[in-house]
């Protein structure tokens, strides 16, 4: 489980990140997190793996109180917490299989059991046939897709995926999340910062709007609200598609 | 990643670096080997020296056991005298012939008529020498007085020269190895600077980042350390005629030089080797931690 109670983050120059955010998201949830570009969302996740840590606050997960955790522990945290990155953050100079393999050596697996736990984790993405590729002659969907499968070969308990569509294109966009809710259907909670109205509105699944920081909506089966700016966007792109 | 395989495709990818890092912990230690050598020889002559009696009185060729027992009574009335040994010129032969026996040509021109008898003398404190110099000296048949005090002076200050300079020389190759070393490791971070923050967001530990790095920096100061030393054995063996034939007469030097495959030396040298191996290690390993302390937090 996920609690954040009260959690602010000012970066430096007291600029606010997120404030007074207080949210709790039970296991095996899948939610969408949404809103305009610098609202927070980002924040939030980093908040999650202690790539930052909150000015004020609590954040629980699991059994950790992130502001305890010490710089020689939060890689015990991080093993838990996969993620899912919109520039996929693959090593070029390693293979799909090596980029993957990697995480199982240093969660210590024995070094027999981890093709196996590859194999499995690329076949549930539909790599398989890729696993001796380098990243640089993969599609973005494959590399998200390889992105993915080294976040989960460890098991964590949480997928963190930050804009995990952004540079995809309608039909690859749906085949992540297609393996993202698979994911979550075996019991990873998974939490998905987006900006793609589409997936989000079909989707329907519990979704939490930020906007300048704060939480201002947290629906059930929510559906992407556009903001002012986005509707502007929005309706210069139907306009310039029309022409 | 296995952390011997990660180690070896860092020096694989940077061969240059590698080689500037490894040729300076070479020269550190080749410098160092070189006065540490010399500074264990020196002290090991010195230690011989200081144990030889502190006085050696040399009689004319004439002059022989009467003198030595009517000096050595004089010298025992005035109370001061620990020890004396009457060294006659049938026994300084057969100490010089064991000191030769490798130089037949020297043996054959020496008879004991034109060795001296002497007498070796020890003060109950070395306070005292200056007191029996006159004693000595007024003695029937004395032909020459040696001191050792005199060369263990000698000597004392040659050894303090040789720890100082090479002492200083030594510690600022080091500090030069551990500073390029530190170099090459800071670039090898900068360059790897993605990696790094993807392992750490994939759940590895601090050691797990930082271990290649040390190992590999602890690997340079050990291919260099192990090639100075390698180096200073073989010259070691190459000189050794030459330094037995000078140093021969010291019983430590003697028996680590009289067989270069006797245990004594095959221990030394092994010793020597290993250790210098693990101080390179060690001396690269710190220099990799001071450039992480610095560059990965």
């Amino acid at each position: 489980m996920i609690r954040f109670t009260s959690v602010s983050k000012f970066y430096p120059g007291k600029i606010p990140g997120v404030i007074d955010i207080s949210v709790e998201i039970p296991d095996g949830e899948f939610v969408f997190l949404i809103g305009p570009s610098g609202s927070g969302k980002t924040t939030l996740l980093r908040l999650l793996t202690r790539d930052l840590i909150a000015s004020n606050g609590s954040i629980i997960v699991d059994d950790w109180d992130l502001h305890k955790l010490t710089k020689g522990t939060v890689h015990l945290l991080r093993r838990k917490v996969g993620v899912v990155f919109q520039d996929f953050k693959l090593l070029l100079d390693r293979t799909v299989y090596e980029n993957v393999a990697m995480v199982l050596e240093i969660l210590g697996k024995p070094p027999k059991s981890i093709p196996e736990g590859v194999s499995n984790v690329l076949e549930l993405v539909g790599l398989t046939d890729k696993k001796n590729v380098f990243p640089m002659q993969l599609s973005a969907g494959e590399m998200q897709r390889a992105g993915i499968a080294r976040a989960i070969v460890g098991g964590p308990k949480i997928l963190l995926a930050d804009e995990p569509t952004g540079n995809l294109d309608p039909e690859t966009a749906w085949g992540i999340i297609d393996i993202l809710e698979e994911i979550n259907k075996l019991g990873t909670t998974v939490i998905i910062a987006s900006h793609n109205a589409d997936i989000v509105n079909r989707m329907k699944k519990r979704t939490l709007t930020i906007e300048h920081g704060h939480i201002v909506r947290d629906e059930e089966k929510g559906h992407y609200h556009l903001t002012k700016h986005e509707k502007r966007d929005h309706k210069g792109g139907k306009h310039d598609a029309a022409h | 990643m296995p952390l011997i395989r990660e180690v070896r495709t860092h020096i694989r990818r940077s061969p240059n670096q590698a080689l500037a890092a490894t040729l300076t912990m070479f020269l550190t230690f080749l410098v160092g080997g070189v006065f540490f050598l010399a500074s264990l020889a020196s002290v090991s002559i010195l230690g011989f020296f200081e144990g030889k009696p502190q006085i050696t009185v040399f009689f004319t060729p004439k002059a022989g056991q009467v003198e030595a027992d009517s000096l050595k009574k004089k010298l025992e009335a005035t109370g001061k005298v620990a020890s004396t040994r009457f060294v006659s010129k049938d026994e300084a032969l057969s100490i010089y012939r064991q000191q030769n026996q490798n130089d037949p040509l020297l043996l054959e021109m020496v008879t004991a008529d034109i060795l001296p008898a002497s007498l070796e003398v020890s003060a109950t404190d070395p306070k005292y020498l200056e007191q029996l110099a006159p004693v000595i000296q007024g003695s029937d048949g004395v032909d020459e007085v040696v001191y050792q005090r005199d060369v263990v002076h000698s000597l004392l200050a040659w050894t303090n020269a040789i720890r100082l300079v090479g002492g200083t020389l030594a510690l600022l190759l080091a500090l030069d190895s551990l500073l390029i070393i530190g170099t090459v490791i800071a670039m090898k971070v900068a360059l790897k600077r993605d990696e790094i923050e993807i392992l750490t967001l994939v759940g590895a530990s601090p050691w797990t980042i930082r271990a290649p790095f040390i190992v590999e920096g602890g690997t340079y100061g050990a291919m260099g350390a192990a090639l100075a030393s390698l180096i200073l054995v073989v010259v070691v063996l190459w000189m050794r005629p030459m330094l037995y034939a000078f140093l021969g007469m010291i019983p430590v030097l003697h028996a680590l030089l009289v067989n270069a495959t006797g245990p004594v030396f095959l221990l030394s040298a092994g010793g020597f080797f290993v250790g210098t191996i693990l101080l390179g290690f060690v001396l690269g390993a710190v220099g990799s931690w001071t450039a992480l302390i610095r560059y990965l937090n």
